[in-house]
């Protein structure tokens, strides 16, 4: 291998920060697949003054047709003691991939959402909340 | 026990896009808190939802505690025709809830 093409896979490497794909959770639905950073938007607040009940939009940027859509969108804790917090099903059926819920967050974090497409491809989108009071672990 | 709250507009044209919300009162029991005399609180989340629109599933999901309490979705479907969109789900009590809404499709 070049040097070139070397520090090139480097910089391929440095893009794909959300998650690791030898993380038992997330190998358990890739299997392995490689998880792409982009097309997938999570919106959550910056700042959330407790983790009890922090809104969350995932959405995916998908044509969402019998040939192109999204199957599931996975959505991952780095903190929380249950670090798989939800999974959505979705399908040629659904004409927007588009899914809002409210979360339970332990403390402040990084929030990942993985999308598997149709064709069998994994993209992940990412948001850091802050939580002033966390959720869960003091009697909450 | 289990009451569900179901927001969609009552009619909607054919092909429309329907945006459906739904919030069911359920505790989604983390199993992490403790009750006042110190005894732990079993976990008891939703762990499975389903919706099915004139008996088509349109939407599924697997919950677990990171859903805070009383649970809210929201998601969306296309109007085909007039029909029951029928929510169903199942905690970790085995306990069941269902809730149902009608849509017209004009």
């Amino acid at each position: 291998m070049k040097r070139r093409d070397f520090i090139g896979s480097l910089a391929a490497l440095a893009a794909t920060p959300h998650v690791g794909t030898t993380d038992p959770l997330i190998w358990s639905f890739t299997k392995g697949m490689p998880v792409l950073p982009g097309r997938v938007k999570l919106e959550l607040p910056a700042l959330a003054e407790n983790g009890y009940s922090v809104a969350m939009t995932v959405t995916v940027d998908s044509p969402m047709t019998p040939s192109e859509h999204v199957r599931a969108v996975h959505l991952i804790a780095e903190k929380n003691p249950v670090r798989d917090m939800a999974v959505f099903y979705l399908g040629a059926h659904c004409p927007r991939a588009e899914v809002s819920s409210r979360l339970r967050l332990n403390g402040s974090q990084q929030v990942v959402a993985i999308a598997e497409l149709s064709d069998g491809s994994f993209w992940s989108g990412a948001a850091f909340v802050e939580v002033r009071e966390a959720a869960c672990t003091d009697g909450g | 026990m289990a009451l569900a709250r179901i927001d969609l507009p009552q009619q909607a044209r054919r092909g429309e896009l329907v945006e459906v919300r739904i919030v069911i009162q359920h505790p989604m029991e983390t199993g992490f808190r403790r009750a006042p005399q110190g005894e732990r609180v079993p976990r008891n989340a939703i762990h499975s939802l389903v919706c099915r629109y004139s008996g088509t599933e349109v939407f599924r999901a697997t919950l677990s505690t990171g859903i805070a309490a009383n649970p809210f979705l929201r998601f969306f479907l296309r109007a085909t025709q007039s029909g029951d969109l029928v929510f169903w789900w199942l905690d970790d009590d085995e306990v069941q809830g269902s809730a149902k809404a009608r849509l017209s499709v004009t």
